[in-house]
């Protein structure tokens, strides 16, 4: 077996164990926050690495591919910037750390696997390992006495499993009809199959779990509440991480059942725009930041399901670019709360108050993170959102893109407050914030990356869709 | 494509210099300390920027309808999006009173602004790299992208430096412009779908089936109509013009209103002749109302910001009219009332400011009878309101004169029911100054125009008469391309020259009620 193509995982494995070594001697928090740094610094090199490697493992169930290693090295970014962001750790007990990020690291392995596994049973495996490490995470949080986070954790639980008790019920009907497990079998069968309704009824359920995992509409309660429950900081990991790879196994399962699948598209069509409309439509009237951030996160993935349901290459590059912006975006939105957090606290819309004096960066970060969210040109959720809309309508969803844009306009509103409250407003301690010099970097490397990614989308979008070629 | 691009006169990509000189102007302005320092660096960019669009004027070749001082460069090739830039007589004007006005809103909020002055001249050139990015791209991605830039500038203006009233202000403008650019943009992916290419000369050339340029048309209309505005969408504008401080109502008067009515004349005539020509007798309906509507309105007024606000819905509702009506004198005097309008308008707004920062009220009663205190500020005011109702030898006169014909010469109704609008004009504006020079009460004792602010307002005052008295070289420069709009209209949906009847536009207005 090549180790080369497993290399990724095998290391983010590793990196979780290194992490269980250290919680069993003694805790020592600048000790573990250093480690972690470094070594998701490492994994983001050694995934670059590894980007061009091909080939197929485990009796086929498992491919290595340009999607796959593209996904693998957009999650082994976002792991190092949720590390990085949440520096400081505020939400959380000391004596946790190591148990943190071991299971931080477990769950990015899982999401790993996620994106290469091509085979049902084997996606349920993985998805379960990424799950089951963050349904741990959760509740980690030494704030008001443990309620919150505790129901965030439950809710999480309970509707996760009930999300996977569906997919899984789904891919039995799959087999049923198709007869195999397998993707590309699949995607021979599938799509003279998809005339039948128990097919198209076992391959909706199937999509359940990653309805779920991005929050998409009847499978979204979970989301705010969970948002608002858990810390800061794990709230910018599962608001970004699991999203990116149900993105992938969206687009993946979706490619199976054919250009012919009108009805499938139908319904995904529907589900993007309950969600898009919800998600806005709720955010409107949050004052927590989290919640708000976790709403406008339902929209996302309506906008990012447009490009799925598209079906061409374009729709996916779309898709796949704009889950990746989404991915700076948030966290540009995220590495403010963290850093106006003083113990950990949520972070409400009047704390916002006189940012522009308190941390001049801070409320720029915050103000290009909103109206890049927003879709404002020249950043990536304009150009993002442009290649979408532009896929959707070359395949006839012409309501189904007007319903998206005027989102957009009702959107705005959420987001353009935010960027009020920052900016044109005084607060009663005008006292600088504190922030690090390494936040700062941050700040400042994010916003010139949602620019640069927004003004010069080219390479990033050739490469996006000369992924998706092989799995359409 | 050659055939509408000629190349560029100049040997360096000027237009591009135009755009990104602010930008990087606005991204030096970070590094900088101190209020004043901040002051001297935006006069410095935006007057380096001034002089140097100068040169788009001399080097104009006024000929030819053709796009001049091209850049073409890839930029996204998978969907052929384009990084064009080129000017031709309608733009070009557009372009040259963008550069222009930007030195006299910096001369103007030099002391109005007190707070975050860095904040404000950060904003204030950003905008300005977006102004004359909107007015010069050819790309339709392009365009789009620095039409919506443009707005959070602006917001930040009106939301952070403006007055009591200025959330509300802010998010009415925004959601407005942004709400009427949504279907905006559909209507250009709809056209990148139809045609296969982004770029705008191209997209003229196509022909479009009815049905299709009915629907661009009305998402185009509705993104302009906002921004111009028209008569059903126009309060965002007097909350945003009173609450704005005034810089920001001068380029939101001078520059951003005339987006809408760029975008009439740049999109609607040229990409969907038939559906402008289907949906003619409707606007110029809607112009007439705006004209009307704004004069009355305006006539009602107690701050003079808003006065100017409305009296600004009227004026545009002659732009629109001018556009409307569809022949050569009614475009070419719609193009020059825009340009009338920036200067005029934009003057008037900088009057008020000086005003409000020796009164602190724009309330005509609080500021009555200021005549005798400030003999200079009178002689400004008295020739921008003259101006502003289009006094013969004012370069309003010339505009609004060249627009009646135009309406005459379409349909005599429209003409007759236009005149009460310039009546109308100028009895608001009159009363208005009566008001301010010879009012009853008194006020405190104020100190006249200082050197700066004379300096604001002299070269105001110089295109007031320069385009009243010898309006040739302006409308020189928009002949061709006016020519060439026509024709392509012509080709596309038949000009109904003179054939609008009353008939006609009662069927239009019953078919659509």
């Amino acid at each position: 077996m090549n180790f080369t193509l497993f290399l990724p995982e095998l290391y983010f494995l590793i990196l979780a164990l290194v992490f269980f070594l250290l919680s069993l001697g003694r805790e020592s928090a600048g000790r573990d926050q250093g480690i972690a740094l470094f070594l998701s610094a490492v994994g983001v090199c050694l995934v670059a690495l590894v980007l061009n490697e091909r080939g197929e493992m485990f009796y086929h169930a498992y491919r290595v591919d340009l999607f796959s290693q593209i996904f693998k090295l957009v999650i082994s970014i976002g792991f190092f910037l949720v590390v990085y962001l949440s520096r400081g750790l505020k939400g959380l007990d000391e004596r946790l750390y190591s148990e943190y990020y071991m299971f931080l690291a477990l769950s990015t392995t899982g999401l790993m696997l996620l994106v290469s596994s091509v085979e049902l049973l084997t996606i349920f495996v993985a998805l379960e390992l990424s799950s089951y490490s963050l349904y741990i995470v959760i509740p980690f949080r030494n704030q008001s006495g443990g309620r919150v986070q505790l129901e965030a954790a439950i809710k999480y639980v309970l509707l996760g499993a009930a999300a996977t008790g569906v997919m899984l019920f789904g891919m039995s009907y799959v087999f049923g009809v198709a007869h195999t497990t397998y993707i590309a079998e699949l995607a021979r069968k599938m799509p003279d199959l998809m005339g039948q309704p128990i097919a198209i009824g076992g391959f909706v359920l199937m999509l359940a779990a990653f309805f779920f995992k991005l929050g998409l509409f009847p499978f979204h309660f979970w989301l705010p509440d969970v948002y608002e429950g858990t810390s800061n900081e794990t709230a910018a990991f599962v608001a970004t991480m699991p999203k990116l790879a149900a993105v992938a196994l969206l687009l993946r399962l979706v490619a199976l059942a054919g250009a012919g699948a009108t009805d499938l598209i139908q319904i995904l069509a529907v589900i993007a725009a309950l969600s898009m409309t919800y998600g806005n439509l709720a955010a409107l009237v949050q004052s927590d930041i989290k919640r708000l951030l976790g709403y406008s996160s339902i929209a996302h993935g309506g906008y990012v399901l447009l490009g799925v349901l598209s079906l061409n290459d374009v729709g996916y590059a779309a898709a796949i670019y704009h889950i990746s912006g989404y991915l700076l975006m948030s966290l540009a939105c995220f590495l403010v709360v963290c850093k106006l957090s003083r113990a950990g606290e949520n972070v409400t819309l009047d704390n916002l108050k006189g940012l522009y004096k308190r941390s001049p960066l801070m409320a720029f970060t915050l103000g290009i993170g909103a109206f890049a969210l927003a879709g404002i040109p020249p950043f990536v959720g304009f150009t993002g959102k442009f290649f979408l809309l532009s896929a959707a309508l070359k395949q006839g969803h012409l309501a189904l893109v007007i319903i998206a844009v005027l989102n957009t306009a009702i959107s705005i509103y959420y987001y353009l407050n935010m960027v009020r409250m920052a900016y044109a407003t005084e607060a009663e301690d005008m006292s600088a914030l504190p922030v690090d010099m390494a936040s700062k970097v941050l700040g400042f490397a994010l916003i010139v990356a949602i620019i640069l990614m927004g003004v010069l989308p080219y390479t990033f979008v050739d490469m996006a869709r000369t992924a998706i070629a092989g799995v359409l | 494509m050659e055939h509408f691009l000629s190349g560029n006169q100049l040997g360096y990509p000027i237009l591009s210099i135009l755009t990104f000189v602010p930008l990087i102007g606005a991204l030096i302005m970070l590094v900088l300390r101190g209020d004043t320092v901040s002051r001297w660096w935006a006069l410095l960019v935006t007057l380096t920027n001034a002089g140097l669009s100068l040169s788009l004027y001399a080097n104009f070749d006024t000929s030819t309808f053709k796009y001049q001082f091209i850049e073409h460069h890839s930029w996204i090739p998978s969907l052929n999006i384009n990084y064009t830039l080129g000017v031709d007589g309608i733009s070009l004007l557009l372009v040259l009173l963008s550069t222009m006005i930007m030195p006299l809103c910096v001369l103007c909020s030099w002391t109005y602004i007190q707070k975050r002055v860095k904040e404000f001249m950060f904003s204030m050139l950003i905008m300005e790299a977006a102004m004359v990015g909107v007015f010069s791209a050819l790309d339709f991605v392009l365009f789009y992208i620095f039409w919506e830039a443009m707005l959070i500038p602006m917001y930040l203006l009106i939301a952070i430096w403006g007055g009591p009233n200025k959330t509300y202000a802010s998010f009415k403008f925004f959601l407005y412009t942004l709400a009427g650019s949504a279907l905006l943009l559909v209507a250009i992916i709809a056209l990148y779908l139809k045609t296969g290419t982004f770029s705008i000369p191209m997209l003229m050339e196509h022909s479009y089936p009815f049905a299709f340029q009915f629907w661009v048309f009305l998402a185009f209309a509705l993104a302009f109509a906002i921004k111009v505005p028209m008569f059903p969408f126009h309060t965002w504008l007097p909350a945003a013009h009173v609450e704005a401080p005034t810089a920001g109502s001068v380029i939101l008067a001078s520059v951003l209103l005339k987006m809408g009515g760029y975008g009439f004349l740049r999109f609607c005539l040229p990409i969907t002749p038939m559906a402008s020509v289907h949906f003619m007798p409707l606007l110029l309906g809607i112009s007439l109302a705006s004209i009307i509507y704004g004069g009355y309105v305006a006539l009602g007024q107690n701050d003079m910001k808003k006065l100017i606000a409305y009296s600004s819905v009227g004026h545009m509702g002659f732009v629109t009219l001018g556009i409307f009506v569809l022949n050569s004198q009614g475009i070419e005097g719609a193009i020059l009332q825009m340009i009338n309008h920036g200067i005029t308008t934009g003057a008037l707004f900088i009057c008020v400011g000086t005003l409000y920062e020796r009164t602190h009220s724009r309330m005509i009663a609080d500021n009555s009878g200021i005549g005798k205190l400030m003999p200079i500020y009178i002689t400004f005011f008295g020739v921008f309101s003259l101006s502003s109702l289009a006094f013969p030898g004012t370069n309003s006169f010339v505009g609004e004169f060249l627009v009646l014909i135009g309406a005459f010469l379409q349909n005599k109704v429209v003409g007759f029911v236009a005149i009460p609008g310039a009546i109308l004009a100028a009895a608001y504006m009159l009363r208005l100054l009566q008001k301010i020079v010879w009012g009853e009460r008194g006020p405190a004792p104020v100190f006249d125009l200082n050197a700066r602010e004379i300096i604001t307002l002299l070269p105001l005052m110089i295109l007031v008469f320069w385009v009243g008295f010898v309006p040739g070289p302006f409308l020189e420069v928009t002949h061709a391309s006016v020519a060439r709009l026509l024709e392509q209209v012509q080709a596309g949906g038949g000009v109904p020259l003179g054939g609008l009847t009353l008939s006609r536009i009662w069927h239009m207005l019953c078919s659509l009620c």
